[in-house]
């Protein structure tokens, strides 16, 4: 099967903008609009336009299957791992003050850590579900 | 002006036959929705509006209609019940937002209560100057907790029926 030059060719020079653009919302949700959620969206969105224009196998080998979906939980368990972190260090589950010294640097870093828990599950999430839904329809 | 438009939108899906047609509109539906939002300076909602509704829910409702039929099946006998049901919900909610104060009202009972302190003091307790993440990833952790646990949850599901479905259909080849 061959895939339209021109949507390939775009999609390769629009795809590390998209990436960066993922990480931009990620990284950037703590000044401006943007998270986790749709930072994941964002990135799985780039994964999914590959595989439409340049083929499923070449998705396939940028973001494996076994990966992506590993992925799912990974997030969840990074998201509950930093409430039972907080728990061990003295605190409630949640309370992130105890990561560091100072308390809103603690809460700065739980924030980055919940944020980077939503953006695993959420990208493989979208992922996973776009590949289960084309593999279904060989 | 946009709320027309989502009206005519919603009018068009509904009376559209052809299901490739209607994610289209569904998908143009979620743009308008986003520009709502951005109106209503709830710039987070209208990005997540925007990419989750917009984008990605209409890669995957395509996705499903390469698996299915793509037009609707015609009408049997036209069902006056839903009709009824949707329009009494409808009546029901109207009738709710009547004692809600106006839009925009800075003394309304939902500006009096935490949120006050959430504006002094977020950047104060975390460091962080957009106050919706910081509500949304620290005050509130554990609803975002509740809401990854919803998306992880949903996606094993699907993830799960369409391949126990694939699998089964391997066996009955092999069968035949």
């Amino acid at each position: 099967m061959s895939y339209d030059l021109i949507l390939r060719v775009g999609t390769k020079l629009i795809l590390p903008f998209i990436l960066l653009f993922a990480l931009y919302v990620q990284f950037h949700g703590d000044y401006g609009p943007g998270g986790g959620f749709q930072a994941g969206v964002i990135a799985s969105s780039a994964v999914i336009l590959l595989a439409i224009t340049c083929g499923l196998d070449l998705a396939h080998r940028i973001a494996p299957q076994a990966l992506v979906q590993r992925m799912v939980p990974l997030g969840v368990l990074i998201y509950a791992g930093t409430g039972v972190a907080g728990m061990l260090l003295g605190k409630n589950y949640l309370d992130y003050s105890v990561f560091s010294h100072d308390s809103a640097h603690g809460h700065e870093l739980g924030i980055f850590l919940v944020e980077a828990g939503v953006l695993i599950t959420v990208a493989g999430t979208m992922t996973s579900l776009f590949y289960a839904f084309v593999e279904r329809g060989r | 002006m946009l709320l027309t438009l989502l009206a005519v939108v919603t009018i068009a899906i509904v009376r559209q036959r052809s299901l490739f047609g209607v994610v289209i509109l569904a998908s143009i539906y979620s743009f308008l929705m986003a520009s709502v939002l951005i109106v209503l300076d709830a710039v987070d909602v209208a990005m997540t509006e925007a990419s989750v509704g917009a984008g990605v829910s209409t890669v995957l409702l395509l996705a499903t209609l390469h698996l299915v039929k793509t037009t609707e099946m015609k009408r049997v006998r036209p069902n006056l019940l839903p009709l009824f049901v949707s329009l009494g919900t409808g009546a029901v909610l109207v009738w709710g937002t009547l004692v809600l104060p106006p839009f925009g009202t800075p003394d309304a009972a939902i500006h009096k209560h935490v949120a006050p302190r959430y504006i002094a003091d977020s950047i104060k307790e975390t460091n962080v100057p957009n106050v919706v993440t910081s509500v949304l990833a620290d005050y509130r952790s554990f609803d975002t907790l509740g809401e990854t646990t919803v998306i992880f949850t949903a996606g094993i599901g699907v993830m799960l029926l369409l391949r126990k479905a694939r699998r089964r259909g391997r066996h009955d080849d092999a069968e035949t």
